[in-house]
């Protein structure tokens, strides 16, 4: 049986899903050069947001189809809640202090929103189960697939686009390269940055609501703890693909999820290697990867393309 | 400040007069006709995750003092629990197993739940030389000392026992019943790189294939892990008839999800780390079928204890005493017969102090009587020589037992 298509499919899913959490990391620090340690967990309070309004506003019973848009819309506005609260109070206040103020304040505020969601969410001491998008799962030639991962592929792929469509074409977008390239000058010329910010941390907290969404399907839970490991390989793919570049956000995602499966699926069948093979080596030959780029190419895959900051 | 100091000083009077409230005015002399209270400590977690085997444990240990007490069973002699909360934490269990050796009155404790919080309590318990029964704790290395897989047991503490059996036993046990009981010929063994899944993954796996089954291929993932989609594509292609895991449930219920939604339909079969509701309600159905070994017996499957279970259910107490009650039950009478024993070797006096609790240790390595478990008495080592493992399986969305036996290696 030949794995690999299957084995690409895998990492393709995980990297989208990487590529949407990243997305958060890379605009945030592209616009105010703030690596947002919090966003791991706007991912986690965006799945818990979906999962409320499934669980506790919804009527019991209702199909999660019909469920979807309701979820999409009550989890991405919670998240985005969060994404610009924190914005508001945490680091608008520290935007002239130095770089490490803010960093250490997103290590406390990350800290801090696992904690809240632990102690006052019902039953989040332990992992919540997440509605199923159906049983279904379909047979491609030698591929499996599932509703969830079908879920997850597509609609990465309208965020992707649609984001890449906003920031090219809207007036909003342009600002926000405006911003990017040299914020100063984007004020002098009417820019009203600080609303571009908080774009920027709204767009980010959506698309990683989207994500926690697709989590949720996939492997059927949600837990406070979940956005810390996701939130640092999402930053990984972010600084892998180029950190300040959304294109690279998303390329960068898809090349740690791809590389992840296939290090786990491959490396141990080729001989002399079995030893540093198999699943539990993926990360290992992920951040291998990672050094390997920096080393090649310390500004990304893609490279920074707001870097011509004077 | 002020504050503070006059809550803790409240609190600590509230708790010095519960305490001479339980010794009934009897007076502390111990001469005579006058009760002697005796304490038996028990540590369990009481809240949080475990709350519901830890529960099961305290009113386990509570029904073996309160039938003794109204038996009589040591005359002059009235029993008392003093249960302390673990949280299923090592710190705390040390802090409370502190406390237990600083009370005086207390003989025996029975505890903890988990085999972790076990191995921060032995110390403090050996250095008081003061007995410690666990009714659950499975990790061969708290006996039989930490190269136990290499061959040289060494037993680190003598003051340690315990009712339940071993992993190193539920390995075997699994692989026999994998191997006649399920037809299984061709297995793919997974574990999480932990002392206890690896061991476990390991015994299966030789057992396995010394019974004559095949091993299709292998491979670790690190605890916390979430997407198993690369594995689980390496299972399919293996054409194995069986996934077999030694782990916890916090992954394995996510690659038995991810096996069946793959289209790959054969069960995962597990140790007592996935034996837990958890488990069938975040993999939901897709846990049909699949298969783990426990130690012990499930209490309600045993003639004997068909008075204990009534007595639980009576008293409306809260928690399961399904897994570990019985073995709790019995292990606090290891503790009472041992007193027992004292009492009546000594011309109906008990000694004090250091010389009781010294007397204890030595009386409950020596136990052998009938429980409601099965026969109570320990090896050289501290371990139950009773080595009941039962097979649990999803039916109907819940654990359902499908085999017990015992296996002796």
């Amino acid at each position: 049986m030949n794995t690999l298509p299957q084995q690409l499919a895998n990492g393709l899913l995980l990297g989208s899903m990487y590529g949407l959490i990243a997305i958060g990391y890379t605009m945030v620090y592209g616009i105010v050069q703030l690596i947002n340690f919090a966003h791991g967990e706007i991912f986690m309070i965006g799945g818990f947001g979906a999962l409320t309004v499934y669980a506790y506003v919804l009527p019991a019973g209702t199909s999660v189809w019909a469920a979807l848009p309701l979820m999409l819309i009550g989890g991405g506005l919670i998240a985005i809640l969060f994404a610009v609260g924190a914005e508001r109070f945490a680091y608008r206040p520290l935007r002239g202090a130095p770089r490490l103020a803010p960093l250490i304040t997103a290590i406390g505020l990350s800290l801090a929103l696992q904690e809240v969601v632990r102690n006052f969410y019902p039953k989040a001491d332990k992992a919540r189960v997440f509605p199923e998008l159906g049983k279904g799962s379909y047979e491609i030639g030698s591929l499996t697939v599932t509703n969830a991962d079908i879920f997850l592929i597509s609609i990465a792929a309208v965020c992707m686009t649609g984001l890449a469509l906003f920031v090219r074409r809207s007036r909003t977008g342009r600002a926000m390269q405006a911003t990017a390239q040299d914020p100063d000058t984007a004020q002098l010329m009417g820019i009203d940055t600080n609303r571009i910010i908080v774009i920027a941390f709204a767009i980010g907290g959506f698309f990683a609501a989207v994500a926690a969404i697709a989590y949720g399907f996939k492997y059927g839970h949600v837990e406070y703890r979940m956005g810390f490991i996701m939130g640092l390989k999402a930053f990984t793919a972010a600084v892998l693909g180029g950190i300040g570049n959304i294109y690279g956000a998303m390329l960068g995602g898809i090349v740690l999820g791809i590389a992840e499966t296939l290090a786990s699926a491959y490396i141990d069948g080729i001989p002399g290697l079995q030893q540093l093979g198999g699943a539990s080596w993926a990360n290992v030959w992920a951040f291998c990867l990672l050094i390997l780029v920096l080393l090649l190419r310390p500004q990304g895959l893609l490279g920074e393309r707001v870097a011509d900051r004077a | 400040m002020l504050i503070l100091t006059s809550v803790l000083t409240t609190g600590a009077l509230t708790l010095t007069a519960c305490g001479s409230r339980d010794e009934g005015g009897s007076g502390d002399n111990g001469d005579g006709d006058a009760t002697t209270t005796i304490t038996i400590g028990v540590d369990a977690p009481l809240s949080g995750e475990n709350s519901a085997t830890g529960l099961g444990i305290q009113y386990g240990v509570q029904i073996a003092v309160d039938d003794a007490n109204a038996k009589k069973v040591v005359p002059g002699v009235k029993f008392q629990i003093k249960a302390l909360d673990d949280k299923a934490q090592p710190a705390t269990g040390q802090q409370n197993a502190t406390a237990l050796v600083g009370d005086s009155k207390v003989v025996g404790v029975v505890g903890p739940l988990n085999s972790g919080v076990a191995q921060s309590m032995q110390q403090v318990f050996a250095s008081a030389n003061l007995v410690q029964i666990s009714p659950s704790n499975t990790n061969p290395e708290l006996t039989q000392g930490k190269d136990w897989q290499s061959g040289t047991k060494k037993r680190p503490y003598t003051t340690y026992f315990r009712t339940a059996t071993t992993d190193a036993l539920q390995g075997g046990f699994a692989a026999d019943y994998a191997f006649k009981g399920m037809k299984k010929k061709r297995v793919f063994v997974v574990d999480d790189k932990q002392t206890y899944g690896a061991g476990l993954a390991k015994i299966f796996r030789e057992q396995f294939e010394e019974l004559g089954g095949k091993v299709g291929g292998t491979d670790s993932i690190n605890t916390g892990d979430k997407d198993f989609g690369a594995l689980v594509t390496k299972i399919k292609a293996a054409k194995a008839d069986l996934v077999y895991y030694g782990g916890q449930y916090d992954e394995s219920q996510l690659i038995t999800k991810q096996l069946k939604e793959a289209g790959v339909k054969i069960p995962l079969f597990g140790g007592d780390g996935m034996f837990s509701p958890t488990y069938i309600e975040t993999a939901g159905g897709a846990s049909e079928g699949d298969v783990v070994t426990s130690v012990g017996v499930p209490v309600d499957t045993l003639p004997a204890a068909k008075t204990f279970i009534e007595t639980y259910k009576s008293k409306g107490y809260k928690g399961t005493y399904g897994t570990y009650g019985g073995y709790s039950y019995d292990a606090a009478n290891a503790i009472i017969n041992a007193v027992k024993t004292i009492k009546e070797g000594n011309d109906g006096k008990l000694p004090g102090g250091k010389e009781l609790r010294a007397k204890v240790v030595e009386e409950v390595g020596k136990s052998n009587f009938e429980g409601i478990t099965g026969k109570v008495s320990f090896d050289e080592y501290g371990d139950t020589a009773n080595k009941q493992l039962t097979v649990y399986q999803v039916k109907s969305g819940k654990w359902e037992a499908v085999k017990t036996g015992t296996y002796n290696g």
